[in-house]
């Protein structure tokens, strides 16, 4: 069963919350990664590793670097999720 | 056809004794941003490292190698004649031919013990050791000397942000001699060519020889700069965490041993966020002695684990019996894990 737009933000809040201690309300669609929400490209490779699990997606390294905001992986794990 | 006599090893093989050698000249990240636009802060985060070591001229790769080697046959209380092989992993040796292993040989004082280079970048200790443990097995030397040596420094480009604080030069060398009981466990290694784009020295050297300066790059005043290496940081980082970290566990499975007999875990020594990551996606106890030699020697390629494991044992953090993961991984991509007893 396909994860909806909403419980994939979540599950990435609780990524995010758990690799890099960003309180999960902060993790908005429209928040950048590395600006807002202090995740630096090694950390991001964390988050991408742990939302292909949860979500059951794959995420080739040339992708990572087009994921800046939160929507942006959003729109991206919503498209390619098996 | 005729019969021929099977040669004798020895039933298993283990490290002996470990030596080391650090660099005089210690580099903080203070000297670093002298040519680029970072801060200490930043250095720090993304890779632990707080100051490494620069060989001076002298320092060659062979002088290095000596006086590491020095230490590990007086520690494994060998002499040098008995040494029946010598193996030298490094990158960044400058003459190819002849091979820095027979220098290293001679001037040690073997009797004229086999004597190689390899080229298994940041694997090259477990490569190194693995070809050790089977010479002693199968008999072909009673004693093998496995170094590895960097001097990263000359192949660092110093106006790239993403590298200029990542190298240091230094060599770590063993000594590996028979055993009646396995101390050196099964190795898990490999290659994944089809990834060696993602590691490599940035112009090969031919292309200095053609003399093309269009292809050769520049620093910032037009001069032509030598070879640095680069790497892809974001995909490194993922295949070094989350495919070593099922290396690692092949190799203590192969051990057939569990985290909890780990007394101690000496992966190479590419960047302390690269450690935390393997930490906890292999689940160490936490009783188990994690090298962090990162810190203060910075990425010594070949020489970071032996280095690394002469420190743990200098300082007491780990001591002669324990039990021991180590694996390197690097540019080839090419890895090698395996679980062995402290000397």
């Amino acid at each position: 069963m396909a994860a909806t737009q909403e419980e994939i933000v979540a599950g990435l809040a609780d990524i995010v919350n758990e690799i890099a201690g960003i309180p999960v309300e902060d993790v908005q669609l429209d928040k950048s990664f590395t600006d807002d929400l202090d995740v630096d490209s090694l950390s991001m490779v964390e988050v991408v590793v742990a939302a292909e699990e949860r979500f059951d997606v794959k995420i080739p390294d040339e992708d990572v670097k087009n994921l800046k905001t939160v929507g942006d992986a959003t729109d991206y794990i919503l498209k390619h999720q098996g | 056809m005729a019969k021929l006599k099977p040669s004798k090893g020895a039933p298993y093989a283990r490290i002996l004794g470990v030596g080391g050698y650090r660099p005089t000249r210690v580099v903080p990240n203070e000297v670093i941003l002298e040519k680029i636009d970072s801060s200490d802060e930043w250095i720090r985060s993304r890779s632990g490292i707080e100051t490494r070591h620069w060989a001076n001229d002298e320092e060659t790769v062979a002088a290095m190698s000596i006086e590491a080697s020095g230490k590990a046959i007086a520690d494994a209380g060998i002499s040098a004649e008995q040494i029946g092989g010598v193996i030298v992993s490094t990158v960044s040796n400058f003459r190819q031919t002849p091979a820095v292993a027979t220098e290293i040989a001679d001037k040690l004082g073997t009797n004229k013990a086999a004597a190689f280079d390899i080229s298994a970048g940041c694997a090259g200790f477990g490569y190194g050791l693995t070809l050790a443990k089977g010479m002693i097995v199968e008999g072909s030397a009673e004693y093998v000397l496995v170094i590895g040596v960097e001097r990263l420094s000359d192949l660092t480009d110093l106006e790239d942000r993403a590298t200029a604080f990542l190298f240091g030069d230094g060599a770590g060398a063993v000594v590996v001699g028979p055993s009646q009981e396995p101390h050196i466990g099964p190795t898990v290694w490999g290659s994944e060519g089809d990834k060696s784009e993602t590691i490599k020295q940035t112009v090969p050297w031919d292309q200095y020889r053609i003399g093309d300066v269009a292809k050769l790059p520049l620093d910032s005043e037009g001069n032509v700069k030598f070879p640095a290496i680069t790497q892809e940081g974001q995909a490194v980082f993922r295949w070094a965490v989350f495919e070593m970290a099922k290396v690692a566990q092949q190799a203590l499975d192969a051990a057939g041993i569990t985290p909890d007999d780990l007394d101690v875990f000496i992966p190479h020594q590419a960047n302390e966020r690269i450690i935390d990551s393997m930490v906890k996606t292999l689940k160490l106890p936490e009783h188990v002695t994690v090298a962090r030699d990162v810190r203060t020697t910075g990425n010594t390629s070949a020489a970071s684990i032996p280095l690394a494991m002469e420190r743990l044992l200098a300082t007491g953090e780990a001591k002669s019996g324990d039990t021991a993961l180590v694996i390197g991984f690097g540019a080839g991509l090419v890895y090698a894990a395996t679980v062995v007893t402290l000397p």
